[in-house]
């Protein structure tokens, strides 16, 4: 069982998918999530987040702050909004999340 | 009778150049609704996330935080009001105006003092006209919200409420908007948004069982010094969004009523035209008979 994973701002969805592991900038240290996890809610920093992605390229992304959540392996990061993307594979990606929600 | 068939026909010349306003404008009203619509379907999952983490957070900790806690030593309080910049909306400003005196009142009757917020330049015309001190006025896009305006105006509010008393601090914030809730019906709502009042389950109940217990990283405080802020902007930010949906629905509406209205003038003042035309020729054929009848008679 992949972790899903799901990468929210105010405007949009920027990644949805299913992912092996993710990596985020918390206050005190970067924090590698992998399937299993216990539940947290942390904090975020700037810095960078990776998403090793299930079947996809790996997705990197640029955040200046927000928090996440694990609960049972469903992993929610909510980012600020001036977030931005830089690997090719996350902005695609990005721009075809919003489109599947619907 | 030349004149009022003259007149007129510049009457239904006029409407005809009105209604076709009035029909641009209803379109414009549709066309821009269902974007704001989408918009507001996009906040949705970031919503659902904060207030699932304040919940969680609000059901293990024993949250005491500035952004929580009742204030007693002020009697101050802040009013936001989201009205729209143009009218051409039927009664939206209207209503939601009406329904701001009321919770004025009523605020007043508690021996509050009211610091005023409005957005949007209706609710700013408004108060100048009575002479009414506005605090800080945002105008210039109600029918299309940015989340930074939002941010803004959530900011600002924050700051009111965190300011100590000596500074003009505010100890609750009440806000009125009109929420959406169908193209044909918004309804004026009042909220208190400060001190939050963190409801259990707010989540969507049976989505999933109990919240688990979770870990804070790095502790519950910092974590809820992070979530509250964020909570308070995205409520306003929905708020300025379910606000520019109904005004865009009511301006529809009114836009519609508007078009009939003058389809309806026209029809009226096409009728009284047609009537002058009548009067007119049966007046020619009498002067003409009785002109001929004297020249008999002579």
């Amino acid at each position: 069982m992949p972790l899903t994973v799901e990468v929210v701002s105010a405007e949009k969805v920027w990644w949805e998918g299913e992912a092996r592991s993710v990596s985020a900038p918390a206050m005190d240290g970067d924090l590698g999530i992998l399937v299993g996890h216990q539940p947290i809610l942390a904090v975020l920093r700037t810095g960078t987040i990776r998403i090793d992605a299930e079947g996809a390229d790996n997705v990197e992304m640029d955040v200046t702050g927000g928090f996440l959540s694990v609960d049972q392996d469903r992993v929610t990061v909510v980012v600020d909004p001036t977030t931005s993307t830089d690997s090719s594979a996350s902005s695609s990606q990005a721009e075809a999340a919003p489109e599947r929600n619907q | 009778m030349a004149v009022s068939q003259r007149v007129y026909k510049q009457r239904i010349r006029s409407t005809q150049t009105l209604k076709k306003m009035f029909r641009a404008m209803e379109l414009i009203a549709a066309s821009r609704i269902s974007k704001a619509r989408d918009r507001a379907l996009q906040t949705v999952p970031y919503t659902r996330a904060i207030t699932r983490a304040v919940s969680a957070v609000a059901t293990h900790t024993d949250i005491s935080h500035p952004l929580t806690s009742e204030r007693e030593d002020t009697n101050r309080v802040a009013m936001l009001v989201i009205t729209s910049d143009r009218g051409m909306a039927g009664a939206y400003s209207a209503t939601v105006l009406r329904e701001a005196e009321r919770l004025r009142q009523h605020l007043l009757e508690e021996g509050k003092e009211i610091d005023l917020y409005v957005l949007g330049r209706r609710g700013v015309g408004f108060y100048t006209f009575r002479d009414r001190a506005i605090v800080k006025a945002w105008t210039g896009n109600s029918d299309a919200p940015t989340l930074e305006q939002a941010n803004e105006v959530a900011d600002t509010l924050l700051d009111a409420f965190l300011t100590p008393v000596e500074d003009g601090g505010v100890g609750e914030l009440h806000v009125v908007y009109t929420r959406f809730r169908t193209m044909v019906s918004q309804e004026p709502q009042v909220i208190r948004m400060l001190p939050l009042e963190v409801v259990e389950g707010v989540s969507e109940p049976g989505e999933q069982e109990a919240l688990p217990l979770y870990d804070f990283e790095p502790d519950a405080d910092e974590v809820l010094d992070a979530l509250l802020p964020r909570y308070i902007r995205i409520r306003i930010f929905s708020a300025m969004m379910q606000a520019s949906a109904s005004e865009l629905a009511a301006r529809q509406q009114a836009m519609h009523t508007a078009t009939e209205n003058a389809e309806e003038l026209i029809r009226n003042y096409t009728r009284l035209a047609n009537q002058a035309r009548q009067a007119e020729i049966t007046q020619e054929i009498s002067e003409i008979v009785s002109g001929a009848d004297a020249l008999a008679a002579s």
